[in-house]
């Protein structure tokens, strides 16, 4: 998409506000803010179109960061609020800021609902397993037996996995990034905000603070290579330093396989993010570390008619069928009399 | 083809009647709901003022045949204005048992009964735990008891239909509904239309009820049972064109209003639950008014989808009772503190919890003005009478954009079902709302988005207007540019200013309108749906000569400016409430007054009666002392 002849060509600074910026030092915040205001310049969208929305925590500050329209409302909330603002004004772009507290716990009906009905919006995902803003404690991706405030012995839930219940709810647009990783950061974010529907991203996000090397595995270049397989449109699973594995399906299960001694790229799972049916994608959702690379990319990419568009769809339809406005008709009803 | 005529004019005796209270029982599967409104309707176009109580139960099937499964629909009708849907009846129609049993206790002595004979067989008699056939044992002696086998006469009546036994017997309301009008002297065709209509896809149903309706009139006409036909004559209503009206009807058709007035988009978020649903369905069906409705996943995303449509400029409601109400408590706040237009509606039922869903309550007062976290004014009105609910919505959203506020419009489950005529306006006669967006920086430093106006409101600035580009949020923020600050004497300023700007509301509110002397011994204070109850007690005690007058707020927060002052023209204050007495708690430590109670939490309105015999025993008490 290239910018229209008549706008001004924006930068990123153009969407930073005066405000300064307060999170920890070393926090992955940062860099997806920096990634965001990077990319938005580059849809061709004027700046006053874009909506921020956000709820309790600490990724909740980002709209104060940015200087489009924003809102930093209450814990868990960001998508109701969303969707109503969406769906009075469909000309807007909006952008959901959320953490795996926020968006899975409190809010965590509302990512359902937000998702299932296809609302026009970029969620952006802020996953630290951690409640960083109230300081520590344990939160609903915190792996299992992770020492927290809240859970000294070991936290004895069981996490869940935010792109799995994304895909279940019939999502979209599913993509997974890290903090650290710029370039493939801004890659996905410039997908989802090109995305018709509702785009949902996790992003794994350093806590310096409470959860430092949480995703360590995922974002440290000297090992990630072997614990990450980048998902691309079309290709087949490679992944590690030498690009020598890869994943192959055996039956219903995917497996890891060494390429080489007869196993070749043609025998690996091939990517497509634009498969109707969202099994496999829910498969890749599953593949968690250490018994798996973790795909980092696209899940998924379908298109189905938005919540907003149907909607005003059916006021259109409803004029055609019912008739144009008139205040006195709708006043009076279908039954009236006359006194005289 | 549905004949239109009436039926013949009846030749037995006629009795004038100044009014009629009616109610019709039976099982929830009986149609009580369906000939009541019918009765209703009818009534309304011969020309009487009317005025409905529907009673359903909270199960939407119990069993068939038990106590729990009893549904009523209560009319009055009239020749001359009347408030309220009538204390005793004058009339009852029970088609079953269990709806005798729950119903009989308030049919007047010497009052007319019919009953549907053919329900009073053992097994309805057990499921209504009568012991014995209240039809024989001379229980109803005090009666005029009219025993008609109602089912049988149905089925003979709609024997050559070709329906089958089951769709036969659900037509027998109409056979009651036809007798009752031939009993009042009512014409059938505004029925029979709406049947034709109604049932335009399935004719033999339509055709087979249309039957039924007329053999029902025709049986009244011709059987040595009812000796005397009642007339209850038009009443002298203010010219003008009518309809019936619903209190949820009229609050949503006052919010549909209300947005064209201000040339608005309506939008509403809600979850569904009783008795406010019916907003939501009826707000579904003026999708070509531009009415955007979101069925939320629930409440807190009800009230919260709300608030994002006012940050973007709809005219945004959401609607709910109670318990919905306290789930959208951290939502309201959100609203109070980002001063965003937004309309709160609570149809108030029995409570607390799941409570008496059905039922009618005034228990939401100081939840409206109080329940919520922190300092969070809010105004607070209170619609009166099921088409007041109209005004009031209108009010209400006048209010929420003037003052970029939240504002709560308190109804109840009486009004919400309740229904009256309404002489309705003319569009063109209503004033308009006036909301100005601001279009340009509104300051050298750029845009300011709480720098306030005269009334203290900030400037609604829209997303998608260039230049204008602000973030509103939860924390608290600097008064004028609006950034985060935890200063604390700026804390300070912004809990007075919100709290001044919902005071100023106070400015709009019209000199309160006394019923009767502007001083004397007795005022009594209403709020909310007891208006009719109230005002109808007050007319009959002074038309006795007791001094009493009285005032019906609208006002809730703030309340009127003039209140205090009337307060102390009286000498003394009564406050009847549907609850154990919030208004009065607010009365008294406003204006140090020494109100006293009429308190009734029974899921039930006041009957008239109630209210007269209170403020008689007080005046009596004044004179005796």
């Amino acid at each position: 998409m290239s910018a229209p002849m008549n706008l001004p060509t924006l930068t990123a600074k153009d969407f930073a506000s005066d405000q300064e910026v307060r999170w920890c030092p070393g926090c992955g915040d940062y860099s997806i803010l920096a990634q965001v205001k990077k990319i938005l310049p580059t849809l061709g969208i004027p700046k006053e179109k874009f909506l921020f929305v956000s709820g309790i925590g600490c990724s909740s500050r980002f709209p104060y960061y940015m200087n489009t329209y924003g809102m930093h409302s209450i814990h868990g909330r960001a998508l109701a609020i969303a969707t109503g603002a969406k769906v009075a004004n469909p000309d807007l772009k909006v952008w959901v800021v959320t953490g795996d507290g926020d968006g899975l716990s409190i809010g965590g009906n509302h990512l359902l609902h937000a998702i299932r009905r296809n609302v026009e919006m970029v969620i952006l995902l802020f996953d630290n397993r951690i409640y960083g803003l109230t300081k520590g404690q344990y939160s609903p991706t915190s792996v299992h037996g992770q020492k927290t405030k809240t859970s000294p012995l070991g936290v004895v839930d069981y996490p869940i996995h935010p792109l799995s219940v994304a895909i279940a709810a019939e999502a979209t647009f599913v993509a997974r990034t890290v903090d650290v990783d710029v370039k493939h950061l801004g890659e996905v974010l410039s997908a989802a905000a090109r995305h018709q529907g509702t785009a949902f991203v996790q992003i794994y996000q350093n806590c310096v603070i409470f959860n430092d090397n949480a995703f360590e595995y995922a974002s440290d270049k000297s090992i990630k290579s072997d614990n990450i397989v980048y998902l691309e449109h079309g290709k087949p699973l490679i992944f590690g330093k030498n690009s020598d594995k890869g994943i192959r399906m055996n039956g219903t299960h995917p497996e890891v396989v060494q390429l080489g001694n007869g196993v070749d790229a043609s025998q690996l799972l091939v990517h497509d993010e634009t498969l109707g049916d969202s099994s496999v994608a829910f498969m890749l959702s599953r593949m968690s570390h250490p018994e798996f690379p973790e795909p980092m990319g696209i899940f998924r990419q379908v298109v189905r008619p938005t919540f907003e568009g149907q909607m005003t769809d059916q006021l259109a339809k409803a004029r055609k069928i019912w008739g144009e406005a008139n205040m006195d008709l709708l006043i009076q009803g279908t039954e009236t009399w006359t006194v005289n | 083809m549905i004949r239109t005529d009436s039926p013949t004019a009846p030749a037995k005796p006629v009795e004038h009647l100044e009014a009629v209270t009616i109610r019709f029982c039976g099982d929830s599967g009986d149609g009580m709901q369906l000939a009541g409104t019918q009765f209703t309707n009818t009534s309304a176009l011969f020309g009487n003022d009317v005025s409905t109580l529907p009673d359903f139960p909270a199960e939407i099937r119990a069993p068939a045949g038990t106590l729990p499964g009893v549904s009523g629909f209560q009319i009055r009708f009239s020749s001359s204005p009347i408030h309220t849907p009538g204390d005793k009846l004058d009339a009852l129609v029970a088609m079953n048992p269990a709806g005798l049993k729950t119903n009989i206790m308030d049919l007047k002595a010497g009052g007319l009964l019919i009953v549907n004979e053919d329900e009073f067989n053992p097994t309805n008699l057990k499921k209504a735990n009568y012991a014995n056939n209240p039809l024989d044992d001379g229980s109803l002696k005090s009666f005029q008891l009219h025993k008609i086998k109602i089912s049988t006469l149905n089925k003979e009546a709609l024997a050559d239909t070709g329906l089958n036994a089951k769709a036969v017997d659900r037509c027998k309301n109409f056979f009651a509904l036809g007798l009752v009008y031939w009993l009042y002297g009512r014409p059938v065709e505004a029925t029979l239309r709406w049947i034709e209509d109604k049932f335009s896809k399935t004719p033999d149903v339509a055709q087979a009820n249309a039957k039924t309706l007329r053999m029902g009139y025709y049986y009244g006409e011709t059987t040595e049972s009812f000796v005397v036909q009642y007339v209850v004559p038009t009443a002298k209503i203010e010219p003008g064109t009518y309809r019936r009206i619903t209190g949820n009807e009229a609050t949503a058709l006052g919010f549909v209003t209300a947005a064209r007035l201000a040339n608005k988009e309506l939008f509403l978020g809600s979850y569904p639950i009783t008795p406010a649903s019916t907003i939501l369905e009826e707000l579904n069906r003026f999708k070509h008014y531009g009415v955007k409705t979101f069925q939320a996943e629930d409440e807190i995303a009800a009230v919260t989808s709300s608030i994002g449509a006012a940050y973007v400029g709809a005219l945004s409601i959401t609607t709910t009772s109670g318990p919905g109400v306290a789930l959208k408590g951290e939502g309201m706040g959100l609203a109070v503190m980002m001063e965003l237009p937004l309309i709160i509606v609570d149809v108030q039922r029995g409570g607390p919890s799941t409570g008496l869903p059905t039922k009618t309550e005034q228990a939401d007062l100081l939840m409206a003005l109080f329940g919520r976290h922190g300092e969070s004014p809010m105004p607070v009105i209170a619609a009166r009478s099921p088409s007041d609910c109209y005004y009031a919505a209108i009010e209400a959203s006048r209010i929420a954009v003037k003052y970029m506020t939240p504002v709560m419009l308190l109804t109840d489950g009486y009004l919400a079902n309740g229904s009256e005529p309404w002489r309705v306006p003319h569009y063109a006669d209503l004033p308009g709302i006036e909301i100005q967006h601001p279009l340009e920086k509104n300051s050298v430093d750029g845009y300011m988005p709480y720098k306030r106006d005269k009334n203290l409101s900030r400037p609604w600035a829209l997303p998608g207007t260039p230049g204008l580009e602000h973030r509103v949020g939860g924390l608290e923020k600097a008064d004028v540019h609006g950034n985060v600050s935890y200063d604390p004497d700026n804390h300070q300023h912004m809990i007075n200013t919100r709290a001044q700007k919902v005071a100023n509301v106070a400015q709009d509110i019209p000199p309160t309108e006394i019923l009767g002397d502007a001083e004397g011994d007795l005022l009594i204070i209403g709020w909310g749906g007891t208006y009719g109850s109230i005002t109808t007690a007050v007319e009959q005690c002074r038309s006795k000569g007791f001094k009493v007058s009285a005032v019906h707020l609208r006002y809730l927060n703030p309340l009127p400016p003039d209140l205090g002052e009337i307060l102390r023209r009286f000498d003394r204050v009564l406050v009847p409430e549907l609850n154990r007495g919030q208004l009065r708690l607010l009365l008294r430590a406003m204006y140090l007054v020494d109100a006293e109670g009429l308190n009734k939490v029974k899921g039930k309105p006041f009957l008239v009666s109630e209210i007269v015999e209170k403020i008689e025993s007080m005046v009596r008490q004044e004179v005796s002392v």
